[in-house]
């Protein structure tokens, strides 16, 4: 059968079991969901935990879990900033007191983990189960994101390590959120007619008598973003500046290598560089490696499909098998050869 | 130095091209001579004759080019075409380190070279949270749930047999110009002001679909709107709002929604911030209560100076910024300038553009070109006849609400220098006596 009418068929099953809708507004657009659709999709919970399911999952079974799962990306304690911001730390037992983050209060704070903002403990849920991990994101059963939080809610010191985390011990658990009394919505920005709370005058003329200059930009950050002669128009009444060595005109820059974009494609690039480590190894450092073993590429073309770790680190590559073929001999070739980048 | 045309500041476009590193230099360093220096020499490459010949007149008139003297290429080359070669410069870029990982980053637009108000779709600015899909349209649902009186499910032939709408409005990230809130961080318009785009969308009205599914209008207080894509993005939105002028859109600029904005259906709320037009949209909750979702409890909340953080920041208030002359480019000579911009405003229609040359001092009132619509960016024009000394080229936009766009010491004196959001002040641009324009921030 083809999958058109599979789909149709499909679709006027759905269509009886619903049966016909006599709400509708426009007559034959639309139909009724069942139960089991709005079940499948409607999974948000919120701050008064509507919409959590049933369950249950300890600090340790959540340890276990996540160094298996979340490991890779946010370091054994949460602490990791390479693939994102800290899940963790800044927070104190002052601030599980009071609600409040000291530390933005003192304006001591270097950085913002997601323990130090997040008010309710719903959105934690809420996330972690519909996101999480970012490369697998809706695999987690009920009870493995009650495990994995109750992880990160020990590793912010919110619970202790015998804990066990459930739908009916939640509630107790949120009044001792480190920045549950940090949130206000008095402000004139959610409501359109809001009144606004900074206000300037439209003065014409003689407005000031000193100008100060505040902030310019720093030199080493002039070239930050790269040569800017090549990011404008090469007609008109202005031109970009030349901020790096290079043939300027922006016109007869070489074509990127097809395999970036591939390597986009494929999904390698989050976690691979070419000249720098994220998650695995730069593309380079690769090259490096297997330069003078004639039977690499075979073995990485096996190893991207199948996954696997130890080679590089304690971190493992999920395996590739969403990549065709010919697209992973192509990009094993292509790091083999160093990664050209045009 | 030979004179090869008796109006000079007219031969000045020469094609950029032509111009060596060290020439493009001398630029920077304050000779602007050095373009007609370069135009002799290259048209005496180019046409392989004398000076004297030169002398006649342009080159690029007296010698016919190739286009004029031989057959272009067929229609239908390029089936769906593509900007010139020539236009390679202006593209969508990442600002280098600003994010981790590519799939939570964001492409900023090039607003330094656009004209109008619409954003070309291939150059619409991006910011995805898990990474991007092109979704099989033919599969593609839309289920409404929650308070109404039936759960309903749409698909994408039940949502385009509707009687559609087609707007223009501005989308805005609400981190946009967020690196500049302590210090001068980046050194074009495209990096400070690129989470920018404006198209014209075409959708259903939501509240044709609530209607549709008969909404409990008296329980409903706020919608949940949530995406298909891994991150399954979600974003409360007030039920004023879902029921004025927010579209489920599957149009844009004409055709479907690019992939990367969400093919092949996105919310669109006018004069909301972007993360609220959720992308690859696949339900609408009905709800008596604010979600406190991911990205309304952790990230699009505005850090204060007491250490508190506003939730629910939403509106993008009145703002503006001239995108010619701006940072990272250079003057060519002095003589006539158009300064050009955009202003835009989450509240209502722009009602007036004031631009400064001397650092705020003094203003006039730019032309507002039509045209002038609700919550779409609006673009300035005002005529300057640069002397060749130093400028500090401002802009300040006014919408019909009667506020007007703040300066940095104004925001920072109620909102301190933490926040990444919201910042809407008056962009500084310095023309220095070279040509050269760089972000500065004054006071
Ligand atoms: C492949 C990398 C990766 C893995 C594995 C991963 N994450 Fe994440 N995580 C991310 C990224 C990237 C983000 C930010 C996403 C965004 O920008 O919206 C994130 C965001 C989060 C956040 C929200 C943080 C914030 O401040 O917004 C939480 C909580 C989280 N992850 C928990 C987990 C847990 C629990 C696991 C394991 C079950 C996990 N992650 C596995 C990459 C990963
Ligand atoms: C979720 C993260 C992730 C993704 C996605 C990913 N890799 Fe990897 N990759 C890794 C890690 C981690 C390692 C190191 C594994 C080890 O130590 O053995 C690795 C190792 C490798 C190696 C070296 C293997 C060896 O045995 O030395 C190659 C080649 C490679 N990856 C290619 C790719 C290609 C091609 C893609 C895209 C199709 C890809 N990877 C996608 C994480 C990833």
């Amino acid at each position: 059968m083809s999958r058109f009418s599979e789909l149709l068929l499909a679709g006027c099953l759905i269509a009886a079991a619903a049966g016909a809708s006599a709400n509708s507004n426009f007559p034959g657009v639309g139909r009724a969901a069942t139960p089991s659709e709005v079940k499948a999709w409607d999974i948000d919970v919120r701050p008064d935990f509507k919409g959590l399911p049933p369950g249950k999952g300890s600090v340790e079974q959540g340890i276990e879990l996540w160094e298996a799962k979340c490991t890779a990306c946010h370091g054994s304690f949460g602490e990791s900033n390479e693939v994102f911001t800290p899940l963790v730390g800044g927070t104190t037992k002052e601030d599980i007191e009071t609600g409040r983050v000291g530390a933005y209060i003192r304006q001591d704070a270097p950085q913002r983990s997601t323990l130090m903002k997040v008010p309710t403990l719903s959105t934690l849920w809420d996330y972690i189960n519909r996101a999480m991990p970012w490369n697998a994101p809706k695999s987690l059963s009920p009870d493995e994101v009650y495990a994995v939080l109750a992880y990160l809610l020990h590793l912010g010191e919110i619970v202790p390590a015998d804990f066990t985390l459930s739908d009916r011990n939640i509630a107790e658990v949120q009044k001792r959120m480190p920045n549950r009394n940090g949130m206000t919505t008095k402000h004139g920005m959610w409501d359109i007619k809001g009144k606004p709370d900074v206000k300037n005058v439209a003065c014409m003329k003689n407005c000031k008598t000193q100008i100060t200059m505040g902030s310019s930009l720093p030199d080493y950050a002039r070239d930050a973003h790269g040569n800017l002669a090549d990011q404008n128009r090469v007609i008109g009444a202005v031109r970009g500046q030349q901020t790096s060595e290079g043939a300027g005109g922006g016109a007869a820059a070489p074509a990127p290598h097809p395999a970036l974009e591939l390597m986009k494609k494929s999904g390698c690039s989050g976690c691979h560089g070419i000249a720098g480590k994220i998650l695995g190894p730069s593309f380079r450092d690769i090259a490096k490696r297997y330069k003078d073993d004639k039977g690499a590429e075979s073995q990485l073309i096996g190893r991207v499909k199948a996954g696997g770790g130890g080679t590089w680190g304690d971190v493992a590559m999920p395996p590739q098998a969403h990549v065709s073929d010919a697209d992973t001999a192509a990009l094993i070739k292509w790091i083999l050869s160093g990664s050209p980048e045009n | 130095m030979s004179q090869i045309t008796p109006r000079p500041g007219r031969i000045q476009r020469a094609p950029e091209g032509f111009l060596s590193p060290e020439q493009i230099r001398e630029v920077s360093a304050g000779r602007r001579d050095f373009l007609r220096t370069a135009f002799a020499s290259a048209s005496m490459a180019v046409a392989g004759t004398s000076v004297a010949r030169a002398a006649d007149g342009d080159p690029a008139i007296l010698t016919l080019p190739e286009h004029s003297t031989t057959l272009g290429r067929p229609v239908a080359e390029r089936p769906y075409g593509a900007p010139s070669q020539f236009e390679a410069g202006l593209r969508r870029r990442e600002s280098p380190g600003l994010t981790r990982v590519a799939g939570s980053s964001v492409s900023f637009s090039p607003l330094q070279g656009l004209f109008g108000i619409i954003t070309p779709s291939g150059l619409h600015f991006e910011r995805h949270h898990q990474g991007w899909h092109d979704i099989d349209p033919a599969r593609h649902r839309l289920m409404i749930n929650g308070l109404v009186k039936e759960a309903r499910v749409y698909t994408m032939d039940d949502l385009m047999r509707l009687p559609s709408v087609s707007r223009i409005h501005f989308i805005e990230c609400g981190a946009n110009t967020g690196m500049e809130w302590g210090n001068v961080a980046v050194p074009t318009v495209q990096y400070s002001h690129g989470m920018l785009s404006c198209s014209e969308f075409t959708g259903v009205p939501l509240s044709v679909l609530l209607d549709d599914c008969g909404i409990d209008r008296k329980r409903a207080k706020f919608v949940l709107a949530e995406g298909a894509d891994g991150s399954s993005m979600t974003r409360t939105i007030s039920l004023d709002r879902a029921l004025d002028d927010v579209l489920v859109a599957w149009g844009q600029n004409g055709e479907m929604l690019r992939p990367e904005n969400g093919y092949p259906l996105r919310l669109v709320v006018p004069g909301v911030q972007g993360v609220s037009w959720v992308k690859w949209l696949r339900r609408i909750e009905v709800g008596d209560q604010p979600w406190a979702t991911k990205d309304e409890a952790v990230h699009y909340v505005d850090l204060m100076p007491d250490g508190t953080h506003r939730q629910y920041t939403s509106i993008q208030e009145c703002k503006s910024v001239i995108t010619t002359p701006s940072g990272g480019q250079t003057l060519l000579d002095k003589g006539f300038h158009n300064i050009t911009g955009l202003a835009w405003s989450g509240r209502g229609k722009v009602k007036r553009v004031d631009v400064s040359v001397d650092g705020g001092r003094n203003w006039r009132t730019a032309r507002l070109e039509t045209p002038v619509l609700s919550k779409a960016l609006t673009r300035f024009n005002i005529d300057w006849v640069w002397d060749g000394s130093p400028a500090i080229l401002q802009s300040r936009a006014m919408d019909d609400s009667g506020y007007v766009q703040p300066t940095y010491a104004q925001l920072r004196a109620v909102r301190g220098t933490r926040s990444i959001y919201h910042n809407n002040a008056i962009q500084s641009w310095k023309l220095a006596d070279s040509g050269d324009v760089s972000n500065v921030q004054v006071f």
